[in-house]
């Protein structure tokens, strides 16, 4: 299953309710061209909702890295909600865990953004 | 006592046996082998985690074959051999590429790597695998995977080049 992403605003923030795999590939295409086209539009405060992501590949971690830093270097900010265990267990074992701002309630998330 | 019962189902689980693909430089391989790694550890014994993290290593190897190896090459060729022992399952992935530099893989978890967006293949597939062996040369990669039976915790690992 390849991913799948929509999209939707909440108090100014743009959430990307994320589904399937993120990776090499398709996935992480999906992911990269997603991101862009938020920013294209100025919406820089995204949140990745990944309760749906049942997997990911060091392709995926390195696009979630980018989307980040990405999204960073333009004034925004990116956060992620709702990890897998699978996902969350890649974070931690790649010390990206506390790189990323991770949230696991979508309200508090939205209140979080600046 | 619990986990030694799990240990004999294992050992049971595990009949002699050799598989091998000869696949093209493609991002279809890194599925197929994936998936055959996948049904190969189920079919092995290993639980679903276990059989998680083998399968995502072979997923990286094949990456690295295809992507970093082979560089998509149609002309060149990735070899894939799966074979189980009543105490291993021992996969070997091998590129026709020019031989991965191991002096040139940074260290994924230094500080100044953390927000790079690639690099972390290999430290996957050394975080998954029991053993790993990586023999570069001037005619490709070969990478050999370990998992034991029963060999250490998830996690362990004893890399070697």
């Amino acid at each position: 299953m390849s991913m799948k992403t929509s999209n939707r605003q909440v108090d100014g923030v743009t959430i990307v309710d994320c589904s399937g795999r993120i990776t090499l590939g398709e996935g992480s295409v999906t992911l990269r061209d997603t991101v862009r086209e938020l920013l294209s539009k100025g919406q820089k405060r995204i949140l990745l909702n990944l309760g749906e992501v049942n997997y990911i590949d060091s392709s995926g971690i390195g696009e979630l890295v980018s989307a980040f830093t990405t999204v960073r270097n333009q004034g925004g900010e990116l956060k992620l909600l709702k990890l897998t265990k699978k996902v969350h267990d890649l974070l931690q074992i790649t010390k990206l865990y506390t790189v990323f701002d991770v949230k696991d309630d979508e309200a508090a998330a939205i209140k979080s953004f600046n | 006592m619990f986990r030694v019962c799990g240990v004999i189902r294992k050992i049971f689980a595990m009949t002699e046996q050799r598989v091998s693909y000869m696949l093209d430089s493609t991002l279809e391989t890194v599925d197929s082998a994936e998936q055959a790694a996948s049904r190969i550890a189920a079919e092995a014994g290993f639980d679903d985690e276990e059989v998680m993290r083998i399968a995502m290593a072979v997923r990286e190897a094949a990456v690295n074959a295809v992507l970093h190896g082979n560089a998509y090459d149609p002309g060149k060729k990735v070899s894939l051999a799966f074979e189980t022992t009543r105490y291993d399952l021992v996969i070997t992935i091998r590129d026709q590429g020019r031989g991965l530099d191991l002096d040139k893989i940074p260290d994924p978890l230094a500080p100044e790597n953390l927000l790079k967006t690639s690099g972390r293949g290999i430290f996957l597939i050394r975080s998954f695998m029991d053993e790993v062996h990586i023999h570069p040369s001037l005619t490709g990669t070969e990478i050999k995977l370990v998992k034991h039976v029963h060999g250490p915790a998830a996690g362990g690992k004893e890399a070697s080049q």
